[in-house]
């Protein structure tokens, strides 16, 4: 049996009086690729921030990769790699010095650095400051900084939301393959076709989390209302 | 969240008395007993005043400085409260520490501020500080965040309060060795007396009206959470 | 632990290399403060403790411009997220910022030392220049402890250029007491003194204590 990737046992945050996240139980395997479904403000981001360890939870357990968040936190560090809304990317520095600066802080070989330039496709405009690339370039460069560690499991927040159907292709595999994936966003349809689970949240709750081929339209359509 | 109410207001009726009861005969001792002081007259008795404000609004801020440090420890969010309250009373009091100090400067010496006065300046710099704690707290919007940052302040100004004390001794002392020292020290024992009891009624006060605060706020927080666990259960039954 | 520091302290410095945005606005700062006490103090040259206090007062307002940007960069282009996710010491975070900062004070020093000896200073500063460095450095050391955590603690605020200076002022007066009877004794026009060794102790005490009340605090301030 595959081992457990993410376990979550009744996980609450709070975001002063509104609860973001409420009493969310769930258990995704190793190797899975999980659709998080929902509203604006349902807890989507909240979720895969409280996951890689940025938040820490206010109720339950959290267990990521084998360590209790947030006693352990400092073990899944670099183990889980998260591409967010912000790139996290200095405008004023270029890719390469960008890539080089956090390989550094993550203990990645440099060699690597060049390697994801590559395989992003930046090869000629890597030695420019971030602030002279367009939005889809960054996004490239925020997706080799997300996977530079090689991590086990990947939370991608809207991850495609910048880019042309080329550079999606090309980002994809890069971050999806040989991990578990956990991927947010608005477009229910495509990403119940590349996922293999999927979780509905809605106010914080769980509206559903089952196989992706068993979610109906109507079901999709709940959150949103 | 299911912390477990802490009930601040018991004793609070018994306490307001006690303070009642102090403050009034501390402040019938120092017009009805206490000497007038030979050079300064009537208008010394503001001591009594001041420097019990002065000193426990000090403790008050060192106790904020506590309340934070205890909050980030344990997070519970209580201590914040706890640690915003003693603050914020403690600024209040330290505000009328100012102006019974500069009434006092003014009747000692002549002059409405004086440098000279180690006490006072670190009471100033000390003060200016503080003043910054509310706009820091109601500038943070994340309420998390907003705990914790106020809760680093507290810790930072509560150990800074002693040290600047020391700094501003050792700098005016060097020159001008007029303390508050000399003041109190050689004092006849019916005003220590007296000064003890004001003293004593101040730090009651404080403590009276910061449970007051604290109940009345901790009441407000379980009434707002109980409505808004009703509307969120209705909005979930309606759904249904 | 000291590799992360020393990499988080390049990434600093090369930033503000390509951005210039810091370095040149405190020493734009600091000139311009000079020009403004001459013609408020209404004097060609100063000595003693006036002169002591134009220095501090223009290293002082330069320092808070300083305090202001160290964050800046961290929280709008969301760097702090990145480097809360890799395996590093936090206290290396509040380690780099406190040598950025305390490179940014002794560059600036750098240039406003010589303009003020031209400038306002009327005894003649060669000779009381090696003492005067000793207590600039150690001065330096606790405007970059101060300033690191009040930068980080004024980060999360909507009014930060507000907050930086007032919370920033009042905490360094001890230091100012000490920096400027220091100077004070440099700066008469008599000719330096030697300074008594009491305000070089309160202002390594002071750099110490803050220091260590920073590496105690910052988890906190970094955590969600």
């Amino acid at each position: 049996m595959a081992e457990t990737a993410i376990e979550l046992v009744a996980a609450t945050r709070n975001y002063g009086d509104r609860v973001a996240l409420d009493n969310l139980s769930l258990n995704v395997p190793e190797g899975s690729r999980v659709a998080v479904l929902g509203a604006n403000g349902a807890g989507k981001t909240t979720l895969l921030r409280l996951l890689c360890g940025l938040l820490r939870p206010h109720g339950g357990e959290v267990e990521v990769l084998g360590s209790k968040l947030p006693s352990e936190a400092w073990a899944i560090r670099g183990k889980v790699g998260l591409l967010a809304h912000e790139p996290m990317l200095y405008r004023a520095l270029t890719v390469r010095e960008n890539l080089t600066h956090q390989a550094r802080l993550l203990n990645v070989e440099a060699s690597r650095v060049n390697d994801l330039i590559g395989r992003v496709g930046m090869e000629r405009r890597c030695d420019e400051p971030l602030r002279n690339l367009s939005r889809g370039m960054v996004q490239r460069a925020a997706a080799a900084r997300a996977v530079l560690a090689d991590p086990a499991l990947m939370l991608l927040d809207e991850p495609y939301a910048n880019l042309d159907p080329g550079g999606a292709a090309l980002i994809s595999p890069l971050l999806e393959d040989g991990r578990t994936v956990l991927i947010s966003g608005h477009e229910p349809r495509m990403l119940l076709e590349r996922s293999n689970i999927a979780l509905g949240l809605r106010d914080g709750r769980a509206a559903f989390f089952k196989p992706s081929t068993e979610v109906s339209d109507s079901e999709v359509e709940g959150l949103y209302r | 969240m299911t912390e477990s109410p802490t009930v601040h207001g018991r004793g609070l009726r018994r306490l307001a008395f006690a303070t009642a009861l102090t403050l009034g005969t501390a402040y019938s001792l120092v017009f009805f007993w206490t000497p007038n002081e030979a050079d300064q007259g009537f208008i010394q008795k503001i001591f009594y005043v001041h420097v019990p404000l002065a000193i426990v609004s000090l403790c008050g801020f060192m106790a904020g400085g506590v309340f934070g440090l205890i909050q980030l420890r344990t997070g519970k969010r209580v201590w914040d409260m706890r640690s915003y309250v003693a603050i914020h009373l403690s600024l209040m009091l330290a505000t009328a520490a100012l102006i019974t100090g500069a009434i006092w400067a003014k009747a000692s010496w002549g002059h409405w501020w004086v440098w000279d006065e180690p006490v006072l300046v670190s009471f100033l710099v000390v003060f200016l500080l503080y003043a910054c704690y509310q706009p820091l707290r109601f500038s943070i919007e994340d309420p998390e965040r907003q705990a914790r940052a106020a809760s680093v302040f507290a810790v930072v100004a509560g150990a800074f309060v002693p040290l600047n004390f020391a700094a501003v001794r050792a700098a005016v002392s060097y020159t001008h060795p007029r303390t508050l020292g000399t003041t109190t020290g050689g004092m006849p024992g019916s005003m220590m007396l007296t000064f003890l009891v004001a003293l004593l009624g101040m730090s009651l006060l404080f403590v009276t009206l910061w449970k007051f605060e604290m109940t009345s706020k901790n009441a407000r927080m379980r009434l707002a959470s109980v409505k808004r666990r009703i509307e969120r259960d209705m909005a979930a039954g309606g759904t249904a | 632990m000291i590799r992360d520091t020393l990499a988080l302290l390049r990434k600093d410095l090369l930033l503000e290399l390509r951005g210039r945005e810091s370095l040149p606005a405190m020493a734009l700062l600091a000139g311009t403060t000079m020009v403004v006490l001459h013609f408020g103090l209404g004097r060609n040259t100063v000595s003693g403790s006036i002169a002591s206090g134009a220095l501090w007062v223009t290293l002082l307002f330069s320092a808070t411009l300083g305090i202001n940007r160290l964050f800046v960069a961290e929280q709008e282009e969301g760097g702090l997220d990145a480097v809360l996710l890799t395996p590093i010491d936090r206290t290396a975070i509040l380690v780099a910022k406190t040598l950025t900062l305390f490179i940014y004070m002794t560059l600036l020093e750098a240039i406003v030392v010589p303009a003020f000896d031209l400038l306002l200073l009327g005894p003649p500063l060669w000779p009381a220049l090696l003492q005067l460095m000793g207590v600039l450095a150690l001065a330096n050391f606790g405007i970059a402890t101060v300033g690191a955590v009040v930068g980080a603690i004024a980060v999360q605020s909507r009014i930060r250029d507000l907050l930086a200076p007032l919370l920033a002022l009042p905490l360094l007066v001890p230091a100012l007491i000490a920096s400027a009877k220091s100077t004070a004794l440099l700066f008469d026009a008599s000719g330096p003194s030697q300074i008594p060794g009491r305000w070089p102790l309160i202002l390594a005490l002071y750099a110490l204590v803050f220091g260590l009340l920073g590496v105690a605090l910052y988890d906190n301030l970094l955590d969600d």
